[in-house]
């Protein structure tokens, strides 16, 4: 019996917006990395001819949809871990103690996750405009807002799904560094992935942010490497399927 | 007639072939205001975490409200509140967030929420701390917050995990004032666990006295220290005592049992203040010197000992052991 409690689910994602505009130092933080990765590789490449991209456009405009899924990424899988967080000083307590299923709870945390990762990739679009990146207009913002969203429940998806199989915070860096970041350097977002060896491109072919960074490339600046149709049926099929793993593990989970 | 609040059959948990809870019958009333006691490792917790859902058992069965632990899960956590052992609440949000947040997940609306935040906040004396944030918060108001937000959504029955952990003398019996106070004034049937033999003496109205997961004893306090009777005499004497020494003492007039653990003789004896002269002199005749005599009204320390053989912070260590050596074992298995 599936049930939906959507008190609950509001209840879940409103907490994670008073965190996200309470805590700002930590968003700033976390915002800071995607900021230089842009400023300084935009404007340290800006002048530098890179193979592969296409003619007429400028690196700095190339790089800044891979650096918006670069946030997403980093800030979304971080969102789906914060569950161990919550475990540690025992909040995840609070909330599976509650007459609410598990389904809601995951719906709860993902969309609460994925709304701040999104805004944190609005955030980042702001820079990459004045660098130079024109944005075509309002349909095409609004695909890019798509795409985000996509890329955000994929990865929130996934954290969730870690964060159920770990027991403390021990695994967290162990994630980030060996899972987040080769997911971001073979996604496309600095270079395209037509310049990597042969094997490596095939790997790239497996990452779902390969899709998302060239959905936000293909609706941004409209330059793409797959149709954008085969980039949004990619994405969403990763979003389901994340989703799905990360609602089944959550439910197996232990509280303690 | 109503079902009992809570009624468990055989409840057992198995961590690993330890036996932590050990077919445990328990039978709680509507209104009551019950106690689980026993030392650290004994096993209360694991009996809270199975009647709230949050551990399944392994053999046996129970009903909380009337609605089975197993099959009827959300029934359940719909019936009861529950204020863990281990801090819970948001830090990041202030008091009445973590309130609301709370009222949300059990589908309250906003006006029913406003109004029921105001009253379970006035119960604990924190209305005008409500909008600071909870990481500002003392331990002891801390613990008043999880108590407010354990009443907040009407639960027929409130689990509360050691309530008084970790807190001074003085805010442990302004908790104390709180939970009566729930108990009388919301009518809430209340299950403690503590291991604070004064905790228990002095809030409920009936203890189950648990032992290395079993109910070793189960009664009002007063019943249960009736059984032990009259007053404990405790006599700090030599190492070398001996059998006819201790015997002197147990054949004088009121004095109903001798136990002797060591250079430790405690005594059962009826109006022990006629009867301690009588006593230490019947010690110089048998040459038995006397280092030190105290005497007091039987507690429920008594009633554990009695039953168990041992003082609860005996129990405590040798129970925290067999606790570590289970988790220890269980993280070994994980990895």
């Amino acid at each position: 019996m599936i049930s939906i409690n959507i008190y609950a689910i509001y209840s879940l994602w409103l907490r994670e917006m008073i965190r996200f505009f309470r805590l700002k130092s930590r968003v700033v933080g976390s915002l800071a990395p995607p900021f230089f990765f842009l400023a300084f590789l935009g404007f340290g490449f800006g002048s530098a001819v890179m193979p592969a991209i296409p003619e007429g456009v400028g690196y700095a405009s190339f790089l800044a949809p891979g650096i918006i899924g670069m946030t997403l990424l980093f800030s979304s899988t971080f969102g789906g871990l914060s569950m161990l967080w919550d475990r540690e000083f025992g909040f995840l307590r609070e909330i599976m103690v509650a007459p609410v299923s598990r389904l809601s709870i995951v719906i709860g945390r993902t969309a609460g996750g994925v709304t701040t990762a999104v805004m944190q990739g609005l955030i980042i679009l702001v820079p990459g405009v004045a660098m130079g990146l024109e944005i075509p207009g309002l349909p095409a913002f609004l695909l890019a807002l798509v795409f985000m969203l996509l890329i955000a429940t994929t990865f929130n998806s996934l954290g969730l799904a870690f964060a159920s199989r770990m027991k403390d915070m021990s695994g967290f860096s162990l994630i980030m560094n060996f899972m987040v970041f080769p997911v971001f350097l073979l996604s496309g977002a600095l270079f395209p992935i037509s310049n990597l060896p042969g094997w490596l491109q095939t790997l790239a072919l497996f990452n779902p942010l390969t899709y998302g960074v060239d959905g936000l490339r293909g609706s941004l600046i409209g330059v793409s490497a797959f149709p954008l149709a085969l980039n949004l049926l990619i994405l969403a099929g990763s979003s389901v399927a994340a989703l799905s793993l990360g609602a089944y593990l959550f439910e197996k989970s232990d509280v303690e | 007639m109503d079902a009992p609040a809570i009624a468990a059959r055989g409840l057992t948990m198995r961590f690993n072939g330890f036996l932590a809870v050990d077919g445990v019958d328990l039978e709680i009333e509507r209104g009551e205001l019950f106690g689980l006691l026993g030392p650290n490792g004994a096993g209360k917790s694991t009996i809270i975490k199975m009647l709230t859902t949050m551990l399944r058992p392994s053999a046996g069965s129970a009903a909380v409200w009337g609605y089975d632990i197993k099959r009827e899960r959300d029934a359940v956590r719909s019936s009861i509140g529950v204020v863990f052992q281990d801090p819970s609440v948001d830090s990041q949000l202030s008091g009445r967030e973590n309130l609301d947040f709370h009222g949300r997940m059990y589908g309250m609306d906003r006006k029913t929420r406003t109004d029921r935040i105001a009253e379970v906040l006035e119960l604990v004396d924190l209305t005008d701390k409500a909008d600071v944030l909870m990481e500002d918060y003392s331990g002891g108001m801390q613990r008043r917050l999880e108590i407010a937000r354990g009443l907040m959504h009407h639960p027929a029955v409130l689990f509360l995990d050691e309530p008084t952990l970790g807190l001074d003398a003085q805010t442990r019996r302004y908790i104390w004032r709180y939970i009566e106070r729930m108990n009388e004034e919301e009518g809430v049937t209340v299950v403690l666990t503590t291991h604070y033999m004064e905790e228990a003496d002095h809030l409920c109205e009936r203890v189950a006295i648990i032992d290395q997961g079993r109910i070793v004893a189960l009664d009002s306090p007063e019943r249960l220290k009736d059984l032990i009777g009259a007053d404990i005499v405790t006599l700090e004497v030599d190492d070398s005592v001996t059998d006819e020494q201790v015997g002197a003492l147990s054949d004088l007039e009121g004095v109903e049992a001798v136990d002797r653990a060591g250079s430790t003789l405690r005594l059962s004896v009826d109006r022990s203040e006629a009867r301690i002269p009588e006593i230490v002199l019947a010690a110089s005749r048998a040459e038995l010197l006397i280092r030190s005599v105290t005497m007091h009204e039987p507690t429920l320390e008594d009633v554990f000992l009695k039953f168990t053989g041992k003082k609860i912070r005996e129990a405590e260590s040798a129970g925290a052991g067999r606790m570590a050596a289970v988790q220890s074992r269980m993280r070994t298995r994980r990895h």
